[in-house]
């Protein structure tokens, strides 16, 4: 017994450290969250007092204008378009890179350039894009659906009540699809050569090569890319708030902790901040250990 | 369930397209490329468009940002807005230095320290804490934002900078010890390992002499995937500091939201806040393509 420490203790001993700082740093405070969650603490004097899970139903129930549901109801729609949008372009850039094209690189290059980019950088760009004014007065995107004669085309953006959130989704759509083509080309190479050449010996069509033999193989890729971009989505904030600002027709729930602290609304923040992590959780802790078990299998 | 379970070696660059069977050329594959090069053509303008969007108006003065001819060249060329924009946001462009190199230097140590262990120097539930880590790289942080807050007011680190050098380094943990595992685990033989534990080779001895000097690209990923995200970070610093002590992404902010911004300043002041990172992507591109791979746990 004492030999087998002695084998593994140092180890133990040297990633210490992290492992502390992170207990406390990660599952610490998100205990103290949930505590704060549960109690009356509403203003900056604090009371503290016990309340149980009245700030979660309240936040279903009792929030004034409904304004929890109408985040949800945000986060939803944004997350659909931007789920749906990067993963269809990510998927068709490296289809059509799979194929081999001369210059692969620069489209790669420039297809993935916004990644490097902040959302606060460039939702000041799409801010100016993204101009609501239609007609003789119109700017950015929808100026140049004018000049094509698509004005049909031309829209109110994230300003429109009802379905602004899908505008909002085109920034990160915008900054994310490079990387989705990125995983997504990373398992079309992945698939050995041989299995391509095998079934066009026997004469398979493009058609059905991709249909019975590629995409089956890139469901692990497609999976890995959906968690990614779902969980990403769930957190958004920084674009939010660098293209609307903070304000009621685009919240999400990210924003209203940040809105919600700014009132010193402690309790209620943290009860929303928890329901965040939830989602992401529910997202994510099959696919952690679903990826640990597949692994320790191989 | 390879794809899911081999770990890509970080500093790889994607394979390149294997070569294929030559085809006879028919009309109908002589579109299929015309059709495939147009698509790709129109996808590329249509991603370097706010590019082009934020170069061009930032040349403009301010007086000629109007509704006519927006998406046109500048009638004059002009570099006030440039001027205007680094008034606003060179104090923090230095302080924003001061805290992503620091960050991606300690938060590469840590991580390599960390995957050395989980990866070669194993010990008994290696795999569960291992997993226990990572959770942390995915949570929403507003779920540790409040008591967060409270903390480093409380242990009395300065605010500003040095506040958000620490959470950075913290938050940063679990991805660096990803990178640095998955780069052991395919890149070091254990057998290495194990002749060096039998020459009586100590754990610190094997990190220093075999692990650390094979160790660069894992380094080059995790500097670039730090110095970046500290860099482009905005929820951290908005809810950890202010426009005073701030990072450059609150600057911006406040140079950008106001109710009628100055756009040409403005998207000087975005460019300005997006030249280092985009220096590293052009410059270390392929290693940058390394952290994102790995961002997606092992893909």
């Amino acid at each position: 017994m004492g030999k087998r420490i002695k084998r593994w203790g140092p180890g133990l001993l040297l990633i210490s450290p992290s492992l502390v700082v992170l207990a406390v740093f990660v599952y610490g405070l998100i205990a103290w969250t949930v505590k704060v969650s549960m109690s009356d603490e509403h203003d900056a004097l604090g009371s503290k007092g016990f309340v149980g899970l009245k700030n979660y139903t309240d936040l279903f129930t009792n929030d004034i204008n409904d304004r929890f549901t109408h985040s949800l109801k945000n986060l939803l729609i944004f997350t659909v378009v931007f789920v749906v949008g990067t993963m269809v372009l990510g998927l068709l850039w490296a289809f059509l890179l799979d194929r081999g094209v001369r210059a692969e690189g620069v489209f790669r290059t420039v297809y993935l350039f916004p990644m490097a980019v902040s959302f606060v950088a460039s939702g000041v760009v799409w801010r100016w894009l993204m101009n609501s004014n239609t007609g003789d007065d119109a700017g950015g995107l929808n100026w140049i659906f004018g000049e094509l004669h698509l004005g049909f085309l031309q829209n109110s953006w994230w300003t429109n009540p009802d379905w602004g959130m899908a505008a909002m989704a085109m920034p990160a759509i915008w900054q994310l699809s490079g990387y989705v083509m990125a995983l997504f080309l990373a398992g079309f190479r992945g698939i050995p050569q041989e299995l391509r050449e095998a079934a066009v010996m026997d004469g398979t069509s493009t058609f059905q090569l991709y249909r019975h033999v590629i995409f089956p193989q890139l469901t692990p890729v497609a999976l890995s890319a959906l968690i990614i971009v779902g969980h990403m989505s769930m957190k958004m904030f920084d674009l939010i708030m660098s293209v609307s600002g903070a304000q009621w027709l685009t919240e999400v729930p990210a924003v209203y902790v940040w809105q919600a602290l700014l009132t010193s609304d402690y309790a209620k923040a943290a009860a929303i901040a928890v329901l965040l992590l939830l989602f992401v959780a529910v997202l994510i802790v099959p696919y952690l250990v679903h990826t640990t078990r597949a692994e320790r299998r191989s | 369930m390879t794809t899911t379970t081999t770990p890509a070696p970080p500093a790889t660059p994607t394979p390149a397209a294997p070569r294929r069977p030559r085809r006879d050329i028919t009309p109908a594959s002589v579109t299929g490329r015309a059709v495939r090069y147009a698509l790709l053509l129109f996808f590329l303008i249509v991603v370097l468009m706010p590019a082009y969007v934020l170069l061009v108006t930032s040349f403009k003065s301010g007086s000629e940002i109007g509704v006519t001819g927006q998406w046109n060249l500048p009638q004059r060329w002009t570099t006030a807005s440039w001027v205007k924009a680094w008034d606003a946001l060179g104090p923090s462009f230095v302080r924003t230095f001061q805290l992503a190199v620091p960050v991606a230097l300690i938060s590469s140590f840590i991580g390599a320290a960390n995957g050395f262990v989980l990866s070669r120097w194993r010990f008994p539930g290696a795999d569960a804490v291992f997993t226990l880590i990572l959770f942390g790289m995915f949570i929403p942080y507003q779920a540790v934002m409040i008591p967060l807050r409270e903390i480093v007011t409380t242990i009395g680190v300065p605010p500003g900078i040095p506040t958000l050098t620490l959470v950075h380094v913290i938050y940063g943990i679990p991805i660096c010890t990803l990178i640095f595992r998955n780069y052991y685990a395919t890149t070091v033989p254990e057998e290495i390992i194990e002749a060096g534990r039998v020459d009586g080779a100590g754990l610190l001895r094997t990190f220093a002499w075999i692990i650390l000097p094979v160790s660069m690209p894992g380094f080059v990923v995790t500097v670039i995937w730090q110095f970046t995200s500290a860099w482009n970070d905005y929820l951290f610093a908005i809810f950890l500091s202010n426009t005073r002590n701030g990072p450059i992404t609150i600057a911006l902010n406040a140079l950008a939201g106001a109710q009628s911004p100055d756009y040409a300043a403005s998207m000087a002041g975005a460019l300005i806040t997006s030249l280092p990172t985009l220096f590293v992507y052009v410059v270390l591109g392929r290693w940058f393509i390394g952290g994102l791979m790995a961002g997606s746990v092992k893909s």
